[in-house]
């Protein structure tokens, strides 16, 4: 504990004193994580709305009714005209084509000529005029959703419609109706054309009934995806912070203080015990600085799940601050340090989660994931703040994490031993 | 077993082999340092000067032979309190103060946390940086930066101080300060070992000197017992006249006249019956020796003698 003691000092007041170190490990990753979080958080906004164009080529009653139902969309921010404010000329197939082409927005629908008095529902046949999605493919997701609330709005928007094609399907295999029926039906129809009350209901009752329901953060509203980007965005730091502080040994073997500690009482051992232990306390600290930032301006809901926040940050910092050493140990130079250390951590957020959510990827990705440090990190963090588990559900994440900081501490007391005697 | 650890000497450095791959660094050396002596341990670059240090440090393993300190034999990870190692680079941290330097060296190699600032103040008074001990060491000079370099590492009172290259880069002053603090060391009963390039600084301040070349100890010796080994009784003599020598008078005992015609030089095989003759001859010549310059008789020569001219590097 004596040599302990004054390796912490000597890493303490080192930072201390370093302004540049002290605003790459606390100001960059609040920075980033804002960022992350001011992007990613706000998805209700209408800025995250899809951006779609319609080009209505049919201006039938239908076609109408189609444009207006998916303009009520909540997740669409639909325009029918070259400006998104509504002015400009009325887009046509070319217009709307070059909107996606310019990049404007990700997808546009042609509703074509004919489209409102060909067979919509049941007697489609292969000579009817096809509704187009003109898509920009690298959105993988936007064309698929718009696809979907296209076939949505298209059985909800007009629902008279859909009665008198059914209908019609009814008398073509099931025998016509008595003039009773047919009296019946034409009222029923007269009102759902007319759009009333009762029309909405008849429109909003097709399909089965839908709630979603927030089962995550119940009361806390979108801060899932910001609790997802802290735990990311700070594992990434968390990595570079100990990456930077372990170069402090290359520095130290330079300036000839490397051989000053080692020949002390503290051994190669001791000291990188002693910088293993500072490393974690300042990857702790980082965290928490970087999560209570989270919870006084994104309202991240740091204080109910303290004990699962302290429990997952201490296993992490330490598994990354062995990590941190591990890198500077096998590096013969600071310039060396930096480029595998900025290779290998973009690298392992990449593939580990920290950019982009891992649940969001494929199976595959998912698996090879599972070699990173990141995606553990994450999967802990996740279970922490995202599926409110308890402490004790942790234990894979933490287990794995403890593991990997006792191989990596292992390995830099290997390769550190090039220091030792010569 | 106590009366022989009191009898040995504080260091011994036996038969020490070390090579790097093709190269041999040590092949075979041998010294040993008595109580309060300065030893200057000298040889060109490569030669083999840090390797014997750091061996002698627990910083480099040997392939064969041993360090005995006061008589214990010593491996590379035994713990070494007795020594005391100053580094050829400035091991210091420039964003500490001098007294954090201190502090925490201190602490590492031992010293009581309750004698911790009564060590580093007796530190900072005897490198004579008792004004500066709240700066940060980056704001030093390089003289400042060398006297604590040496002061950290004695913090845990040695009884043998290892100093590579302790003034290279440094002033006068700041070098002339540096041994002072060394003399102060060696009346307390320290031993000290330096390596130098400085022949001078060797020749006036160690009372032994260790010439090592090719990884082998070639001679060791005082200055004295350097030059009679090495070099002999044999002495080249410059002479200055007053006048220029007479054409008509032959020059005595083989001496030669340069071309101004007013310097003569000799090579005197027995220093005091040689130069007594020559002078008496030039006397007789009728004229007047104004400066007479003896060589082959300095730590240069003597290591020129034992190393060559050709470069080391």
């Amino acid at each position: 504990m004596s040599t302990i003691r004054p390796l912490l000092r000597i890493g303490y007041l080192n930072v201390r004193r370093d302004r540049v170190v002290l605003a790459m490990v606390f100001l960059l990753p609040v920075m980033f994580f804002s960022i992350f979080a001011t992007v990613f958080g706000n998805q209700r906004d209408s800025t995250a709305r899809i951006r779609v164009a319609v080009a209505d080529l049919d201006q039938s009653d239908y076609s109408k009714k189609i444009v207006a139902a998916l303009g009520a969309e909540g997740g669409l921010q639909v325009r029918t005209t070259e400006n998104a404010d509504g002015t400009g000329a009325v887009l046509d197939r070319e217009k709307a084509e070059d909107l996606v082409k310019k990049g404007a927005l990700a997808v546009a629908v042609v509703l074509p000529k004919g489209f409102g008095t060909s067979g919509r529902f049941f007697n489609r046949d292969a000579s009817a005029p096809k509704v187009e999605l003109l898509a920009d493919v690298s959105d993988p997701i936007a064309p698929q959703m718009v696809q979907g609330l296209l076939q949505k709005v298209s059985f909800t928007a007009a629902p008279d419609v859909l009665a008198s094609e059914g209908m019609g399907m009814l008398e073509k295999y099931g025998g016509p109706l008595t003039p009773a029926q047919r009296a019946s039906m034409a009222e029923w129809q007269k009102l759902l054309a007319a759009g009333g009350s009762e029309a909405a209901q008849v429109a909003a009752n097709v399909g089965p009934a839908i709630d979603i329901v927030n089962v995550m953060q119940p009361g806390y509203g979108n801060v899932g995806i910001v609790s997802f980007y802290a735990a990311g965005i700070g594992v990434m730091f968390l990595l570079f912070s100990a990456s930077g502080a372990g170069s402090a040994l290359l520095d130290e073997e330079e300036s000839g203080t490397l051989g000053r500690l080692v020949g002390s009482r503290a051994g190669m051992t001791g000291v990188l015990a002693g910088k293993w232990l500072f490393i974690t306390m300042l990857g702790v600290l980082q965290l928490i600085v970087m999560f209570t930032w989270g919870m006084l301006v994104f309202h991240l809901p740091l204080l109910p799940h303290l004990p699962g926040f302290f429990v997952m940050t201490i296993a992490t910092s330490a598994a990354a601050a062995a990590f941190g050493l591990v890198l500077a140990t096998i590096s013969r130079s600071r310039a060396q340090l930096s480029g595998i250390s900025t290779i290998v951590i973009l690298a392992m957020s990449a593939v580990g989660g920290s950019m982009f959510p891992r649940f969001l990827m494929s199976e595959g990705m998912q698996k090879m994931g599972l070699v990173t440090f990141n995606a553990w990190a994450l999967d802990g963090y996740i279970k922490v703040f995202w599926r409110n588990q308890p402490v004790t559900e942790l234990w894979p994440q933490v287990g794995v994490l403890l593991s990997l900081c006792a191989l990596f501490l292992y390995a830099a007391r290997m390769f550190a031993r090039r220091w030792e005697t010569l | 077993m106590v009366t022989a650890a009191v009898q040995a000497p504080p260091l011994r450095l036996e038969g020490a082999r070390k090579h790097y791959g093709k190269i041999v660094a040590l092949d075979g050396v041998s010294f040993e340092v008595r109580p309060g002596e300065l030893v200057g341990l000298l040889g060109p670059n490569g030669a083999g000067k840090t390797t014997a240090i750091k061996a002698i440090a627990g910083r480099v393993a040997l392939d064969s032979g041993s360090v005995h300190v006061f008589g214990r034999t010593l491996t590379p990870r035994d713990p070494r309190p007795e020594v005391g190692v100053v580094p050829q680079e400035l091991a210091v941290y420039p964003k500490l103060t001098a007294r954090e330097n201190l502090e925490v060296f201190g602490e590492l190699y031992g010293v009581a946390p309750q004698a911790l600032k009564a060590r580093a103040d007796w530190a900072l008074e005897w490198s004579d940086l008792k004004d500066r001990t709240k700066e940060p060491v980056l704001r030093f000079s390089g003289g400042m930066k060398r006297r604590l370099n040496i002061a950290c590492s004695l913090l845990h009172s040695p009884s043998i101080v290892l100093l590579d290259e302790p003034t290279v880069g440094v002033d006068p002053q700041s070098r002339e300060r540096i041994y002072e603090m060394l003399r102060a060391l060696q009346k307390s009963g320290v031993s000290v070992v330096l390596t130098t390039h400085h022949l001078e600084e060797a020749e006036q301040r160690c009372e032994r000197i260790l010439i090592i070349d090719h990884g082998l100890i070639v001679a060791s010796g005082t200055l004295d017992e350097l030059v009679r080994s090495t070099l002999g009784s044999r002495r080249a003599v410059h002479v200055m006249l007053d006048a220029a020598w007479p054409a008509t008078e032959a020059m005595p005992g083989g001496a030669r006249v340069g071309e101004d015609g007013r310097s003569i030089q000799a090579d005197l095989p027995d220093l005091g019956g040689s130069l007594a003759r020559l002078i008496d001859g030039i006397g007789r010549a009728g004229r007047t020796v104004t400066d007479v310059r003896l060589t082959g008789s300095t730590l240069h020569d003597v290591f020129i003698a034992l190393t060559g001219r050709e470069l080391r590097e």
